[in-house]
């Protein structure tokens, strides 16, 4: 079976009235690295925390590796929530020994690899780190396990262009073959040549699933440039 | 730096004739080995899944490989760089004769100023 993540007519509505996903169907297949991209208050982040067991459906299923969130998933996925939780009074090593005693599958010598290559005091504690040297940390956090699904809510949003390239080529590097990146990014044009696929969520529904290059062979223009004409206000 | 891409045409075309014109430049030399799909991916900035499949097309054409111990080789066989140079070469002419076409040159008026802009270039 090559799919690693279905979601079958998902629906989660907040407050009885607020309609974040919209029986929604889509599958995300194993060893790709995706992009899910669309407008603010489309669904991706409601997506995201579904599938990491944040919140629970309304109605409708999520489904990894063949199970519902759980346990048994989470020790699979790493996340990287959209906002940091890191705590303010821990040194980036503490972090360090806490993850890799949280996760099995943590590798400490990679997360001081990528530490080292981007300038980052393991002695520093959190709350002297500028906003965008938190971010780095808290994804080569994420980044330095073994997990099956990796789950990026916009990784790149905080961080300078430099810092940008060297985490995409992280990605690039890092992932194993079987592994799965979902991403979701506004910054489509910095990305997209990493990413295999693309999911376009608008409303609360999937409207498009396709290969970047298919985007580029069938409309002769990048997904930067599909996304503003799809979603155009 | 990753590689410089255009947006708009297929990424695999884009990092296929980019290691075509390292192979006939010289920059991967005959029988030498080339980085791997991984090692490249990173340089170039792009998908590994993309960078395998331009590779996997450069072996059906025979520019380059796989050697069971050393990875992807460039070949050996001069020949077929010639050709794929030659090749490479008349897509850039075909571009130009297009180009000058479109801003209504005939085919005279185009060899007479190529050959005063080539000739031009050698007396500087």
């Amino acid at each position: 079976m090559n799919e690693l993540v279905t979601v079958t007519n998902l629906t989660k509505v907040y407050d009885k009235r607020k309609t974040a996903l919209n029986q929604m169907n889509l599958s995300i297949p194993k060893g790709k690295i995706v992009g899910l991209l669309g407008p603010n208050g489309s669904g991706k982040t409601t997506l995201i925390k579904i599938m990491n067991g944040l919140l629970r459906p309304t109605e409708g299923t999520v489904l990894i590796n063949g199970s519902a969130p759980g346990p048994e998933t989470k020790a699979r996925i790493s996340y990287l929530p959209e906002r940091t939780y890191l705590r303010n009074s821990m040194k980036v090593k503490e972090l360090i020994a806490y993850f890799a005693d949280f996760y099995e599958d943590f590798k400490t010598e990679r997360a001081k690899e990528m530490l080292e290559s981007l300038g980052i005091d393991e002695n520093a504690k959190i709350k002297t780190l500028s906003k965008g040297t938190r971010e780095k940390v808290q994804l080569i956090l994420v980044m330095s396990r073994d997990a099956d699904l990796f789950i990026l809510d916009e990784p790149i949003a905080g961080v300078d262009p430099a810092a940008r390239d060297y985490i995409i080529k992280t990605i690039i590097t890092n992932y194993n073959e079987n592994a799965t990146v979902l991403l979701s990014t506004h910054l489509i044009s910095d990305i997209e040549n990493v990413l295999d696929e693309v999911i376009f969520i608008k409303d609360g529904n999937m409207v498009m699933q396709a290969t970047v290059e298919e985007i580029r062979e069938e409309k002769g223009k990048s997904v930067d440039a599909y996304f503003r004409e799809v979603f155009a206000c | 730096m990753a590689w410089n891409l255009d947006s708009d045409r297929p990424i695999y075309a884009q990092i296929l004739e980019r290691i075509e014109i390292q192979i006939v430049s010289g920059v991967y030399k005959p029988g030498e080995k080339i980085p791997s799909v991984r090692e490249l991916a990173a340089e170039a900035g792009v998908n590994p899944n993309t960078m395998q499949r331009a590779l996997a097309e450069l072996e059906r054409h025979g520019l380059v490989s796989t050697q069971r111990t050393s990875g992807r080789v460039v070949t050996e066989d001069m020949n077929m760089i010639k050709e794929t140079r030659n090749m490479l070469a008349k897509e850039q002419i075909q571009e130009f004769i297009q180009r000058m076409r479109e801003l209504g040159f005939e085919k005279e008026e185009i060899l007479t100023l190529l050959k005063s802009e080539a000739g031009g270039e050698k007396n500087e």
